[in-house]
């Protein structure tokens, strides 16, 4: 079986603001991307992120093939207990999911 | 409307860009050189303390270039959130700069200084009047949370620059403002459509960040009526409607929606299209003005006193069971904190990570394997300076704590002397709010000089 980041071209991540992260997945092409729309849940991520689903907010942007995931950081940028401030290493997580 | 033209020369004074594409960049007659100095991106350290990210010695080598380019374009230099905090002491602090350069130069100017920093007094009363709203997620606004940040500051928008291009000045040093504003404020007030102003200024904020050469820096953004075209100056550098679309993705939590002092724009229905190989033409955002200006608020306070320790272990039963050997340490050190300087729990956090495991991650790293060895990183934070004194109380511990009683004294391995790094005074970000304004200029001050 595939990861997520085998399948698609490039998933990134970053903190948008102190207080936000944001996760860009760039599938590369449409039958991809229709692929990754449709198979994608929103529990999966919010099950791997730990956040509640009310806090998630999913895009689709058909124009670019790309699906983006936003929510708030549980952990502010550069709190005491903050491990990665700018958050580019969460996409990580979503690279290495089964896919 | 003549199209107005505004020279990028890299997404943030310090970070570098090739002075080749920056000399094109002034042949092709821009209308003004608008660079960022700053932003919250690194940390809530440089707002707390009031500093700037970068060396001096690098700000000064940079902005001698711009300030030779501004000469011979004749046109006026922006910057924005001086000193990466854009307290009005950085702003000063960049005067400074630019005075020490006019001399070496041989320049005479005329400077304006835009100054965004907050009293705590002012927060408070717009705060007691009800004009200051929480964003999603922010900290509950008291009285007692203004008084203990070090410093706040609001992010000016185009209207604050617009005021200080129309003192005439030829370099204006802007504390806080928003990333576009420094870029928007210019082809808005001479008449460009207004959503393409601020989807453009969004486009370029990061230089040549939209382009297929990140680190070339510079980039050139033409506005007009109906909308802007962008054009990387490096001769290395090309923009796709691809790269060039895909910027409203970073960093930013909506794609098609960025909020502005005055309004908000929306790039829903942008079209972008490649005019040659380098050019791209984009077209199509709305710009929306809210019935009430307001603009955004930061604030950073302290933290508490930090100190760090770090020992490596790479005996195989360590290294297997090293959760379990910091979670033991961490009750036995507990203890003696209490036990020997009579300081409670609730006056000091105590943190160990455990590098080469999850220490990115934490609770949610999916991965965990046994690695050859692990960085155990202590940290130690307190309201006051005594996370030092507990730093030295651990130290021997952290160097020969026993798994078990019945075993020999394990000696760990300490990577440097001394072992316990002071890392001072840590801050944290304590303010995501707006403020309500009747006129733009209420929370702002401009301050001409000639040098």
């Amino acid at each position: 079986m595939l990861t997520l980041g085998e399948k698609v071209r490039k998933i990134r991540s970053k903190n948008a603001g102190p207080f936000w992260i944001t996760i860009d997945i760039f599938c590369g092409n449409k039958k991809i991307y229709k692929e990754v729309c449709n198979k994608l849940t929103n529990s999966e991520i919010i099950n791997l992120l730990m956040i509640s689903e009310q806090q998630l907010k999913r895009f689709e942007i058909d124009d670019l093939n790309v699906i983006k995931f936003s929510f708030p950081r549980k952990i502010i940028q550069g709190d005491i207990f903050d491990r990665d401030m700018h958050g580019a290493q969460l996409a990580v997580l979503l690279s290495e999911m089964k896919f | 409307m003549i199209p107005i033209k505004v020279l990028v020369p890299s997404g943030v004074l310090g970070l570098g860009f090739d002075l080749e594409a920056l000399n094109n960049g002034v042949k092709n007659n821009p209308d003004i050189i608008s660079i960022d100095g700053g932003s919250t991106d690194s940390g809530p350290y440089y707002l707390g303390s009031g500093t700037s990210k970068y060396s001096r010695a690098a700000i000064k080598a940079e902005w001698k270039s711009l300030m030779i380019a501004r000469k011979k374009a004749n046109v006026p230099l922006v910057i924005g959130s001086c000193g990466t905090c854009g307290t009005n002491k950085m702003v000063d602090w960049m005067e400074n700069i630019t005075t020490e350069l006019a001399e070496e130069l041989n320049q005479n100017i005329k400077i304006a200084k835009l100054y965004c920093q907050q009293e705590k007094n002012f927060i408070k009363k717009n705060s007691q009047l009800r004009k200051i709203f929480p964003l999603n997620p922010a900290p509950m606004l008291t009285d007692q949370l203004i008084e203990e940040m070090t410093n706040i500051v609001a992010l000016a928008g185009a209207e604050q620059i617009q005021e200080c291009i129309n003192t005439g000045a030829e370099i204006i040093l802007a504390g806080r403002t928003t990333d576009t504003a420094i870029i928007s404020a210019l082809p808005l007030m001479k008449g460009a459509n207004p959503g393409s102003s601020w989807h453009g200024a969004k486009v370029v904020e990061c230089g040549a960040l939209c382009s297929t050469n990140p680190t070339s820096g510079v980039v050139m953004v033409e506005f007009d009526k109906t909308g802007f075209t962008v054009e990387p100056m490096s001769k290395n550098a090309f923009c796709t409607s691809e790269t060039v679309a895909a910027h409203m993705l970073y960093e930013n939590a909506d794609p098609y929606i960025l909020n502005e002092p005055g309004g908000y724009m929306d790039v829903t229905y942008s079209n972008y299209y490649n005019i040659d190989k380098k050019k791209v033409r984009v077209e199509g955002a709305k710009w929306h003005p809210s019935k009430q200006y307001s603009v955004k608020l930061e604030g950073a306070k302290i933290a508490g006193y930090q100190s760090s320790l770090l020992v490596l272990l790479r005996e195989k039963k360590y290294v297997e069971n090293v959760k379990k050997w910091t979670d033991k340490l961490s009750k036995f050190l507990k203890k003696e904190i209490n036990d020997r300087m009579d300081i409670d729990t609730s006056e000091y956090s105590l943190e160990f990570r455990h590098i080469g495991l999850n220490s990115i991650l934490g609770e949610l790293e999916k991965n965990i394997r046994s690695p050859v060895e692990v960085g155990v990183l202590c940290l130690i934070t307190s309201k006051n300076q005594i996370s030092t004194e507990i730093a030295k109380l651990i130290n021997p511990f952290l160097l020969h704590f026993p798994l078990s009683s019945n075993e020999e004294l394990p000696t760990f391995a300490f990577p440097f002397s001394p072992v316990h790094s002071d890392r001072g005074c840590v801050y944290e970000f304590a303010l995501n709010h707006i403020l309500e304004l009747d006129n733009p200029m209420d929370a702002f001050q401009i301050e001409i000089l000639e040098v």
